[in-house]
């Protein structure tokens, strides 16, 4: 039977997660909880933190707050300022190989290196996501009307991808051959690096706000839809002409986070109403983790074993949720 | 795109100032925040101006119009303020209420259309009421230049007058008598350097279809009733006579409400009533109208009788966004009337009154 282990969070809680053993909890109030062996809290930032994203090396939460500042908090409760943008409300962060931060607010994205150096990445318009690919150091930047790829180490031209529309956040296929955005309106939009070959993926009842690729990338999981949506991108040509897995269909709720497991082809799904399921790919078999709560989940975040979920709600609930018997 | 309201208690407020340069936005927005009235504010400016603004929670917001992908030119969004309400709803302890400073030359409509088109701004903010503030010294010249101006008085459901100390008596006539030939529904104030009740500025509920409770020009006007329109004014949009022999509600003896009509582009309102409506011919034709003459209709608000039904409908838009719902019975001592009004540019006055007609029941 899964197992609830209740977290105290004071707000909405932004991201939830493991570094390691270590669960973490970044709450829009400014605290981020560690739990590991007893809680601690850290309060870096003066007051809101709106992005929360964990370091590729999996030892540092990176986070960005309405003080205009990302700074890098470790599991034994350090906090070091990685860089400030005073004024400004840095609510996008990337995390990138090699210790690189991206972080973006209004028009403009930065990349800083481990080394200290920053670039500046200037666009016409809003960026509305970031991500960096699985190899390289190339930065996509979402945006209106499409995204761009820039090389963050060098000076190599850009690479401008265009779609009309509001592109927000993004995310690169595992195997760095697809580029995906979720869009102002229910969809999603994707590219085929290699040729630039469009991809519509529509239908959603509402905006696609929390996305997942499932081992070994072969499928893209979605929210913003009252079933957790889920792309086929094994074949040749990712997911078109396909039709999509729907797992965890709620006649009355639509799913708000998901979160693919690191090891089956199961995926953890979060509703508006609090509850989470996880359910498998193969049959649609469902397992009730979590009763509905107070508010929509917000977020979902597995350990690298797949043994352990961290959950976190709008409303400020938040908690692990233990899969071992 | 008929839908019901959201419940309005969970919804934080959002009221929006609008207004030229040096009419006296800041003045106003400092005033709201240093009353003594225990709310707190989260204020999203476009640019941290000159003069300073005293808040906690202060953001800065580049104007960022998103347009739609359905093919509709005047569905558009202010993708800054999506983003910035979804950034402060990770706060939500942290204010009461928002307020929206935006430029002197931002359009209006996509700040509004905001507030209803995001679902997920819907789901957590409600716009509260456009306020635009204007200078008596220099309105009038702005509303000849620029279409900003205009727009900005044609949106608005509270019109700040202000700086009236620095223009004669029959300067500020003037001044209200061409704002109110642009929007005759707003409710108006003189003040100066901004120094009004702010309860007349905040809580308007002016979008909240359960508050639309009469279209009389002038409703709720506090102050001066000096040149108010009777209820059953119906400036004939198209009439060129100035003179007042033929308005027996006109008895003020002011000749500056017909003002700029002959020019095709200004904005203009249109009151249009009946009795009963067959439902069945009007929501397709107000479907219709709000389609084709969407761009050109600033705001709409109706409160209407639907044969058969003991119930008032009332209904309200922007752009070619419409909603409307069932409010509450008509009263027995009430007629059933059937008000529609319309503020807009460009609006076909008499295609539109000959259309609506054939909407009676």
């Amino acid at each position: 039977m899964p197992t609830v282990a209740p977290v105290d969070v004071d707000g909405f809680v932004v991201r939830a997660g493991f570094l390691k053993n270590c669960a973490y909890f970044a709450s829009g109030e400014g605290g981020i909880i560690l739990s590991e062996r007893g809680e601690r809290t850290l309060q870096p930032h003066k007051a809101g933190l709106l992005a929360a994203e964990p370091a590729r090396d999996g030892t540092a939460l990176i986070t960005s707050g309405d003080d205009g500042r990302i700074y890098r908090s470790g599991t034994d409760g350090s906090s070091v300022l990685v860089a400030e943008r005073p004024r400004k409300w840095i609510d996008l962060i990337a995390s990138g190989p090699s210790g690189a931060v991206a972080f973006a607010s209004g028009r403009t994205a930065w990349v800083r290196l481990e080394d200290g150096r920053e670039k500046e990445f200037v666009h016409e318009r809003a960026v509305g996501g970031l991500a960096f690919a699985p190899k390289g150091l190339r930065l996509a930047v979402s945006r209106y009307d499409g995204a761009t790829l820039w090389w963050a180490g060098t000076d190599g031209a850009p690479v401008e991808l265009n779609w009309k529309g509001a592109h927000l956040g993004t995310s690169f296929s595992p195997d760095g051959k697809y580029l995906v955005t979720a869009m102002q309106e229910n969809a999603l939009h994707g590219w085929r690096l290699a040729d630039g070959q469009d991809m519509r993926m529509t239908g959603y009842p509402a905006k696609v706000k929390s996305f997942s690729w499932s081992v070994k990338g072969r499928y893209l999981a979605t929210s913003g839809a009252n079933a957790a949506i889920l792309w086929p991108f094994s074949g040749k040509t990712g997911p078109m002409g396909q039709t999509p897995l729907q797992l965890g269909t709620r006649g009355d709720n639509l799913v708000s986070a998901v979160a693919c497991h690191p090891k089956d082809d199961v995926a953890a799904v979060g509703y508006q109403d609090g509850m989470v399921l996880m359910c498998r790919f193969e049959d649609n078999a469902e397992v009730l983790l979590r009763r509905p709560g107070k508010g929509p989940v917000s977020t979902l975040g597995w350990d690298a074993d797949g043994v352990r979920l961290a959950f976190g709600t709008e409303a400020g609930e938040a908690g692990i949720l233990g899969l071992a018997d | 795109m008929m839908s019901a309201t959201q419940d309005a208690r969970t919804q934080i407020p959002v009221t929006v100032l609008t207004g030229y340069l040096g009419a006296g936005k800041t003045t106003l927005l400092n005033r709201i925040l240093t009353e003594n009235h225990g709310q707190r504010y989260a204020v999203i400016v476009n640019e941290f101006g000159e003069v300073g603004i005293d808040n906690d929670l202060l953001v800065e917001s580049d104007e960022e119009i998103f347009e739609m992908n359905n093919g509709c030119i005047c569905c558009t969004v202010r993708g800054d303020l999506i983003r910035t309400v979804q950034n402060l709803m990770k706060r939500k302890g942290a204010f009461d209420a928002i307020i929206v400073e935006t430029t002197g030359v931002a359009d209006p409509a996509p700040v509004a259309q905001t507030f209803f088109m995001d679902d997920d701004v819907r789901a957590s903010a409600r716009l509260d009421a456009v306020v635009a503030v204007v200078d008596a010294r220099h309105v009038l010249q702005r509303l000849e230049d620029t279409e900003e101006a205009e727009d900005q008085v044609a949106f608005a459901d509270v019109i700040l007058i202000n700086k009236t100390d620095l223009v004669s008596a029959e300067e500020l006539a003037n001044v209200e008598a061409r704002v109110r030939a642009i929007n005759p529904y707003a409710v108006l104030h003189r003040s100066e350097r901004c120094g009004i009740d702010i309860a007349k500025v905040l809580d308007r509920g002016a979008f909240d279809l359960d508050r639309i409770l009469s279209l009389d020009p002038h409703f709720l006007e506090h102050g001066h009733h000096a040149d108010e329109c009777g209820p059953d004014c119906d400036h004939d949009h198209h009439d060129h006579d100035h003179g007042d022999h033929d308005h027996k509600h006109h008895d003020h003896g002011n000749g500056h409400h017909h003002h700029h009509e002959d020019d095709p582009h200004s904005v203009k309102s249109i009151s249009l009533r009946a009795g009963d409506l067959n439902p069945d011919m009007f929501f397709p034709w107000i479907n219709q109208v709000t389609q084709v003459q969407g761009p050109n209709i600033l705001r709409m608000k109706g409160i209407l009788a639907f044969s058969g039904d003991p119930q008032r409908y009332v209904i309200q838009g922007v752009h070619m966004i419409v909603e409307g719902d069932h409010q509450r019975d008509w009263k027995a001592d009430e007629p059933r009337e059937s008000r529609l009004v319309f503020i807009g540019r460009d609006l076909n006055w008499d295609v539109l009154k000959s259309s609506f007609q054939a909407c009676v029941a």
